[in-house]
């Protein structure tokens, strides 16, 4: 090797390990864990099974892990033999990669039915089947859509504890003032009390709303619309897309445009929408009153109540299209799901204190009451110690209805919902006009997610 | 045991601590994520040997990471640029200040020491269209006027699909205080003597920039450069945090996937797409496949740079 040679060869060297440091921050970005005590009514919520220290994760923080923080009080009151360790603000992404690592967690609480399939079907959670069983466990005494959102094609490795409903808000000081009387109750009367109380400043641009019709603002999703059209994201089976088949989504597409461009077309609407109050402060646009109607939680009745107790507002069910009028009172439901992961060092003690949480009636109407969720376990939903004031009580009810959807559990989680939201962003605002091949595109891409998950 | 011998294991000995480092951080999760490039895997189940389909899916029915990749090559090509440009417009005042400058100099640095999620928040903030105080400014009859009448009418910034990246630009050119500080640092060291042969031999101030202040400021650059590519590369926090907040969505992160991108994929990067498929749709062989695709990418554009600019190298550089 000549001497320049020599030095074009360390050359080459030292530039590839140059590469290969500068690029090692990617790749590691790129690949980057017994006393009966309660009343339960067959929920066997009172019974204190094993001991010792249950490690418990939960994505609850601030005032809302507080309610947590005292169910866990309640309950190693109750079981004085079992100590519950918890751990706060863990989302499912964050459980999911601890499990995957290894790491003992004993219970674990989801916030979202999305995540149930993968958790089912993986193994990631114990199966409570013969846990219920074998404790005798009447599950007719928990909430039919609850309990069917928190398993996944038979197999039950969670159990529902607390729900989340929908509705529609209206601002009733709103309403009188734009002279409407009586709440909407069809897609079409939505659409035309939206436009009645939209109002617009001098240069043309909008001043308060009637109704946001995008989606993504705040709970306008599409899986609240989805209800209003009775419309499916995939299959019984969740092993294909419906997208592009069920007849309630272009019912709800042709509603959302022809609405858009009543109220004065997307550049006005974005224009309002750019200013928007954050969803969580006092700044949310119902509470401070640019927007007259909205979807919403339950929960938005506790925050009104903290942040804008003067407010003269009013809950009904969520509106329907005229071809599904008779589902009136349905609404949408998803929720908190508890269950063990795989590799639980205490999985006995676990099991006692998500009895606890899920189906214990005093656990479930102090955390009802605490977080303003709605209770999955049913003598907690019909106790009289649960706070339900009118505004409650329709979110209740459509807990109750027989009719009221939930999200469709799948192995590629949220993948359905936010594939097509994103079809519903470039419609809304014109980008994209062809609706059908819109539609069989969503469903393209979310077979094909599927397809590389395994599924089909 | 032989001097030589005795020398070579002392050199593995003090190599050894260097090399699992390599090995255990750099090539087993390396030669990992490839594995798992031609596998269907969610974390949860054993991997599922799926042959090329994830491959296939990359090149070929994947419809969002066309729009991703060049939002990245976008925020590549404007916001190094407008970081380095900015930075050496700052600095370059900074060196002629003659009061105060101590004062400016943290000024223009303290934003830099702010966290990426407070900074975006604030920003947002700032260029809110409706309460914001640039949109008051910006509203404000005379200038709104002027402004309409080149088409600045009142732009939604971080919430308008056409100005969600400009306004990226804007957040990425108000931290520019890491790069400030090595670039005005490089400027205080050029010889004041080679300003003065220039200045002799008629050189106006445009040429003595030119030919004096940027040959000796380039490995600065350079290094500002590759830094500055690599990070965009992985270019995530802000444009979650931004879209986000601006979507009136923060704080809470459930359903963070659905917002990324957010208006209309007009932010979504290549880092958040590949997120989106791992750790929202637990698609993590997919994942895996544009992770090593965008680590060939990162290399063979590292690999050029550091041989066509040869200032990192010390044999040529001396």
């Amino acid at each position: 090797m000549t001497p320049r040679s020599s030095v074009a060869l360390r050359h080459t060297i030292a530039m590839i390990s140059a590469t290969a440091i500068f690029t090692l921050g990617l790749a590691a970005c790129g690949s980057s864990d017994d006393a009966n005590k309660g009343a339960n009514a067959g929920g066997g919520g009172g019974a204190c099974n094993g001991s010792g220290e249950v490690i418990f994760w939960h994505f609850f923080e601030d005032r809302e892990a507080d309610v947590i923080t005292e169910a866990i009080n309640n309950f190693e009151a109750m079981c004085p033999d079992i100590t519950v360790k918890e751990s706060g603000g863990q989302d499912d992404d964050v459980i999911i990669q601890a499990i995957s690592a290894g790491q003992k967690i004993d219970v674990a609480l989801s916030s979202a039915g999305d995540q149930v399939g993968v958790f089912c079907s993986t193994g990631a959670f114990e199966d409570l089947a013969p846990r219920i069983e074998a404790d005798g466990i009447d599950m007719s005494q928990i909430v039919e859509t609850a309990a069917s959102y928190s398993e996944f094609q038979g197999t039950r490795c969670t159990l529902p504890m607390l729900t989340d409903s929908y509705a529609l808000m209206y601002n009733q000081d709103m309403f009188d003032e734009a002279g409407i009387t009586d709440v909407p109750k069809t897609l079409d009367e939505l659409a035309d009390a939206a436009v009645k109380l939209t109002t617009y400043n001098d240069d043309g641009s909008i001043d308060t709303l009637g109704l946001m019709p995008f989606t993504l603002y705040y709970q306008m999703t599409e899986t609240n619309f989805a209800v209003t059209v009775n419309a499916r994201f995939l299959n019984e089976e969740a092993t294909a897309s419906v997208i592009d088949s069920d007849p309630g989504w272009p019912v709800f597409f042709n509603w959302q445009k022809d609405l858009i461009k009543r109220l004065g077309g997307y550049e006005k609407l974005n224009a309002w929408f750019a200013a928007i109050g954050n969803q969580w402060t006092e700044e949310n646009d119902f509470q401070t009153g640019r927007v007259a109607m909205m979807f919403d939680g339950e929960w938005r009745t506790a925050f009104i109540a903290d942040q804008a107790p003067e407010m003269n507002y009013g809950v009904a069910p969520l509106p329907m299209s005229s071809e599904n009028a008779d589902l009136y009172g349905a609404g949408f439901l998803t929720g908190n799901v508890i269950g063990i992961p795989q590799g639980a060092g205490n999985a006995d003690a676990a099991w006692s204190f998500i009895k606890y949480m899920a189906l214990n009636e005093d656990a479930q109407v102090q955390m009802g009451n605490g977080l303003r969720n709605i209770p999955t376990f049913l003598p907690a939903l019909n106790s009289p110690a649960l706070e339900v004031d009118e505004h409650y009580q329709v979110f209740v009810d459509a807990a109750f209805n027989p009719n009221s959807m939930t999200i469709q559990s799948s192995l590629i989680g949220p993948a359905p919902q936010e594939m097509l939201s994103a079809f519903i962003e470039r419609w809304q605002s014109g980008t994209d006009t062809d609706l059908t091949a819109g539609l069989k595109n969503v469903s393209k891409q979310v077979n094909d997610q599927l397809s590389l998950a395994g599924v089909g | 045991m032989s001097l030589a011998i005795r020398r070579r294991l002392a050199a593995w000995g003090f190599l050894t601590p260097m090399l699992l480092g390599i090995i255990i951080f750099f090539i087993f999760p390396l030669v990992m994520t490839v594995y798992y490039s031609f596998t269907s895997y969610n974390m949860l189940s054993p991997p599922k040997w799926n042959n090329f389909a994830n491959w296939k899916h990359l090149f070929g029915n994947d419809q969002v990471i066309g729009k991703a990749t060049l939002n990245t090559l976008w925020f590549v090509a404007v916001l190094v640029p407008v970081r380095i440009v900015g930075a050496l417009f700052v600095s370059w005042m900074l060196t002629k200040a003659r009061r105060a400058g101590g004062v400016f100099r943290t000024i223009y640095y303290l934003p830099a020491l702010i966290p990426p999620v407070a900074s975006t928040v604030a920003f947002v903030f700032v260029l809110n269209p409706g309460s914001g105080p640039i949109a008051s400014i910006l509203g404000w009859g005379p200038i709104k006027t002027v402004l309409s009448w080149v088409g600045f009418d009142n732009p939604g910034f971080f919430a308008d699909s056409s100005w969600a990246k400009p306004a990226h630009a804007f957040l990425a050119l108000w931290v520019l205080g890491d790069i400030m500080v090595i670039i005005l640092a490089s400027l205080l060291n050029v010889p004041t003597e080679q300003y003065e042969a220039a200045e002799i031999d008629g050189a106006g101030a445009a040429r003595r920039f030119w030919y004096v202040t940027i040959p000796n400021i380039r490995p600065v650059l350079l290094f500002a450069t590759i830094t500055g590519i690599i990070a965009v590369l992985q270019y995530f926090t802000q444009p979650s945090v931004a879209s986000a907040t601006a979507s009136g969505n923060m704080p809470h992160g459930a359903g963070a996937g659905k917002i990324m991108g957010w208006p209309e994929n007009s932010t979504l990067t290549y880092g958040q797409l590949l997120y989106q498929n791992g750790f929202s749709y637990h698609n993590l062989g997919y994942a895996s496949t544009m992770a090593v695709m965008l680590f060939l990418v990162a290399g063979v554009v590292m690999f050029f740079l550091l041989r066509r600019f040869s200032d990192f190298n010390p044999e040529v550089a001396s």
